[in-house]
């Protein structure tokens, strides 16, 4: 099959309304006899099942938690990015647009992201609307931050729990319908399958979290809104429930997975502590404006920190080696995530880690809280030779620029940030990959949409701060609403679709049998065991550094995992029954596959680029080298059975509008 | 650190469930509370026992999704914090452990330590939203300034995680520190003082209709409430009943 992205002709700025008014609709009368599933209920889908209701079409929304409102965009913790230019420093559509194509190293699509910076907009006064309490200023009006790898202050923020608040606005608009009955809610089902007839997406299989139950579900279109594939290394900074499954049943189905390769290591996570670790929790990328990052500049320094003998503040300050400074002295600390990430693990692989494992470093506010406390001396006329007294007005302000992030560091390090310098280190938490989809958010399968985190669209090879929340609600609220109708117009007369059909039959066999393998398997080790060595295959040889030698080991090891984990896994239990070791079991084994497909589009992409790192292309100095010439296609592979066996299908950027620049931050 | 646990179990919403006994040894300081449970449960299995069900997803302290009673207190014995947030360096060598579900009238028991919230989304079904359609169509956000205190208190008030520990804290399973967030939100921003009433009257009555308690000022909900959501929510929304009652 020929992708076809669909992108609308026209110049860049008129596309998307000009494509709007020349499309399908369906009126209301009709929208009343059309069904359509959503999948998760995330920004994404939350605000995508709210809108779809609300225009009148019947939705049904399936969420694998106890409630909608606990989808996992609700830990988003910094800002949502929005061209309002209410600062006046310049923003607009052109720019947001322009930063995160840049951002994401030339690897996304023009079009998608240029409507993303033109309905961003909208977005906020949307949200304003449903009650969401963003931040503002004393004026009354709405306060913006900045965020890493841009030059201007268009993120909207709600302290440090945006993802919360908007969560909860979509949440809010979700239950509006669900009150009407416009929106039938499922909690606590996950999306085992997805059910095609006549190559149409007409339903999924779902279980009953609850009694295991095996429902099937029918529609005219399915959505999927369920987030990215972080866990697929085990630890990450996703939600312990977070899972690939509907992603890749529909992939294996006939939707291609578009760049599975692209995944974001964030830089300042708290590190792990030992093999009980469950997850990793990360710290705000809004601390870089403060915090320095360090290693020290002596091994011997290194060695005795590791083995307890010394104390951070006890180095000298001409004995640390600031290291993102001194690579990159005009963006200094904040620079983009990835190249963060990746100067963190250089100088840890080189031996100069902080902590017992050697894979921290430094993230130190000692000088942000003296330079706040000299300010605040002089602001009241104070004396700013007074160490104690600058401490103490200095750690005012950090404690209320980021107190609740201090906080739940001491909670989990059991050590005073405001003393002693923070431990951090690089974790996964985010996949700008996912099922590839064209301008109508459709995936190779007709009538499946894929949104949000769980499409590759928007970000390319990296995710800039504060555009994810962005992503999920502009496809949810703005996009989707409209590009389904002009799919749906012709199902006007279709009718129910009968959950009767042998496709129906065919699917649900496929999931019964599968938990038949799972459940009487009765191997020997738990769905724990087999998920953390591949977290570790993953992390060691698909991680923020890779070569070809390490992604082939790793494909043959994945595989070879797969197989152990079918003969020896064991799941205790029934199906029919609250089952939480079964719904791991289900997660990982797809898991197991997709990995390996994640390792081959990383083995096959010959080139660095954003969160994509290849040992053998890089620069002199150890810099990411892209290959424009090659490369610059979004890759999509068709499933054949095998994950090693999966068909490349290239869709080739083309940039009619911004020119293709190497991203540089020194 | 070796530890003795005493959880409750119960196959399923309609048995008798009953507290079972666990040892558990080489507990790490640094472990978190859950982290410590799935030791125990990864040992129950490759025994070939059942493990403890319990419910959890995010692990940092947002979703709300985690509940449980530890020694007599939802969310344990630390403050302002989730049980996914209390670290087992809060206990000590030999300690005996009491681990117990969320218990609630509204709440019943799905299995072991997880159960049956939905009641706190039925009351949102009722009122919990401002009625503007997600078209993107309305003015523009920065038409009607806020004053800065009413939004930061209405931030204050959506914070509220929706677990339950309310709920579970008090001594008559009311849940209007729960319902109060909600109704202080958008109590205090203009796009929700035109529903204010109706939102007010119809959550209550949901509220009441589902099981819960009601208030009799004990406070102990504010004590416990992971994100320190405040008893001014609860006088709040009986100043919004009253007003609207009166209408």
């Amino acid at each position: 099959m020929k992708l076809d992205s669909k992108i609308p002709q026209g110049p860049l700025d008129k596309k998307w309304s000009e494509y709007k008014n020349h499309i399908k609709l369906v009126n209301p009368a009709n929208k009343r006899n059309i069904d359509v599933i959503v999948v998760g209920t995330g920004l994404a889908g939350g605000s995508a099942a709210a809108t779809l209701a609300e225009l009148g079409y019947n939705v049904k929304a399936f969420c694998y938690q106890d409630s909608p409102r606990r989808a996992h965009s609700i830990a988003a913790q910094g800002g949502i990015n929005a061209s309002k230019n209410y600062q006046g420093d310049g923003d607009s559509v052109y720019r947001l647009f322009y930063d995160t194509v840049k951002g994401g190293d030339y690897r996304a699509r023009e079009a998608n992201v240029y409507r993303l910076a033109e309905v961003s907009e909208n977005i906020i006064d949307q949200c304003v609307a449903q009650g969401v309490p963003f931040a503002r200023e004393y004026g009354g009006l709405l306060d913006n931050r900045s965020f890493g790898g841009v030059q201007v202050s268009r993120t909207f923020y709600a302290k440090g729990q945006t993802g919360q608040q908007l969560l909860l606005g979509a949440y809010s608009a979700m239950n509006r319908q669900i009150g009407r009955g416009k929106i039938q809610m499922y909690n606590r089902h996950e999306m085992l399958d997805i059910v095609l007839v006549d190559g149409k997406a007409r339903g999924i299989i779902a279980r009953n979290l609850i009694n295991g139950e095996i429902e099937r579900h029918s529609a005219h279109a399915v959505v999927i809104c369920t987030g990215g594939y972080g866990n697929v290394f085990f630890l990450s900074t996703n939600a312990m429930g977070s899972n690939v499954t509907a992603a890749w049943k529909a992939h294996k189905r006939g939707a291609y997975f578009a760049n599975p390769c692209y995944t974001q290591i964030h830089p300042t996570c708290i590190p792990v502590t030992g093999d009980h670790q469950s997850k990793l929790t990360l710290m705000s990328e809004s601390l870089r404006n403060d915090g320095r990052i360090w290693v020290p500049a002596k091994m011997e320094d290194a060695v005795a920190i590791r083995e307890g003998r010394l104390k951070p503040t006890q180095i000298a300050e001409e004995d640390r080696d600031y290291y993102l400074e001194r690579r990159y002295p005009s963006f200094g600390n904040l620079v983009p995530r990835d190249v963060a990430s990746r100067a963190a693990k250089e100088r840890c692989d080189a031996g100069y880690g902080v902590n017992a494992t050697g894979e921290a470093v430094y993230l130190d506010f000692a000088s942000a809280i003296e330079r706040y406390g000299k300010e605040q001396a002089r602001i009241h006329h104070m004396d700013e030779n007074d160490a104690k007294l600058v401490y103490k007005l200095g750690r005012d302000v950090v404690e209320n620029k980021y107190g609740n992030l201090f906080q739940m560091y001491e909670k989990i390090v059991d050590e005073d940030p405001y003393t002693t310098p923070m431990m951090i280190y690089p974790a996964v938490h985010y996949t700008m990959g996912g099922l590839w989809v064209d301008y109508n958010l459709m995936s190779t399968i007709e009538g499946c949409y894929v949104l949000g985190e769980a499409n590759f669209s928007d970000h390319g090879a990296n995710r800039l701060g504060a555009s994810a929340l962005m992503q999920g609600l502009a496809d949810g609220y703005f996009v989707l609403p409209y590009t389904i109708g002009d799919y749906l117009a012709n199902d006007i007369r279709t009718g129910a679709i009968p959950t009767d059909l042998p496709e129906f039959d065919a699917a649900e066999k496929n999931v019964r049998g599968m938990i038949d393998h799972l459940i009487s398997n009765n191997g020997t080790h738990s769905v724990d065991y087999f998920h953390k060595k591949l977290g570790k295959i993953m992390w060691d040889k698909v991680g923020m550094a890779r070569n070809a030698k390490g992604l082939t080991e790793a494909m043959a090891e994945i595989a070879q995992l797969r197989e152990e984990f079918y003969k020896d896994v064991k799941v205790s239990g029934t199906n029919e029954s609250f089952n939480q070791e079964l719904e791991k079991a289900l997660r990982v084994a797809d898991y197991l596959e997709l990995g390996e497909l994640f390792a081959k589009d990383a083995l096959h992409r010959e080139e660095s680029c954003g969160g994509h790192f290849r040992e053998e292309h890089q620069t002199e100095d150890g810099e990411a080298k892209r290959d424009d010439e090659n490369f610059a296609y979004v890759a999509a592979w068709e499933y054949k059975g095998n994950p090693s066996e999966a068909v490349l299908h290239k869709e080739d950027l083309v940039y009619e509008n911004i020119k293709l620049v190497t991203r540089s931050y020194k | 650190m070796n530890l003795t646990l005493k959880i409750w179990r119960q196959s399923n919403a309609k048995e008798q469930g009953k507290m079972v006994d666990y040892k558990i040894a080489n507990v790490s300081p640094d472990m978190s509370f859950l982290e410590m449970l799935d030791v125990l449960n990864n040992e129950l299995i490759e025994k070939g026992d059942d493990p403890v069900a319990f419910d959890h997803d995010c692990r940092e302290g947002i979703c709300g999704m985690c509940s449980l009673f530890i020694n007599g207190e939802a969310h344990g014995p630390d403050r302002g914090i989730t049980t996914c947030q209390l670290h087992m360096r809060k206990f000590k060598d030999g300690d005996t452990i009491y681990i117990e579900p969320f218990r609630a009238k509204a709440f019943p028991v799905i299995k072991d330590l997880v159960v049956d919230r939905t009641a706190f989304d039925k009351i949102q079904h009722a009122g919990g939203f401002i009625s503007v359609n997600t078209s993107g169509n309305t003015q523009d956000a920065n038409a009607i300034p806020v004053p800065k205190h009413d939004a930061d208190r209405a931030f204050d008030a959506a914070t509220c995680i929706g677990c339950g520990a309310c709920v579970a804290t008090c001594k008559n399973s009311s849940a209007m520190l729960f319902v109060s967030a909600k109704v202080s939100q958008f109590a205090l921003l203009p796009q929700g003082k035109v529903e204010a009433a109706d939102r007010v009257l119809n959550m209550v009555a949901e509220m009441d209709a589902l099981g819960f308690g009601n208030c009799t000022n004990t406070g102990a909900c504010e004590v416990e409430c992971p994100k320190g959501i405040s008893l001014e929510n609860i006088a709040r929304m009986n100043r919004e009943y009253l007003k609207a009652s009166l209408k």
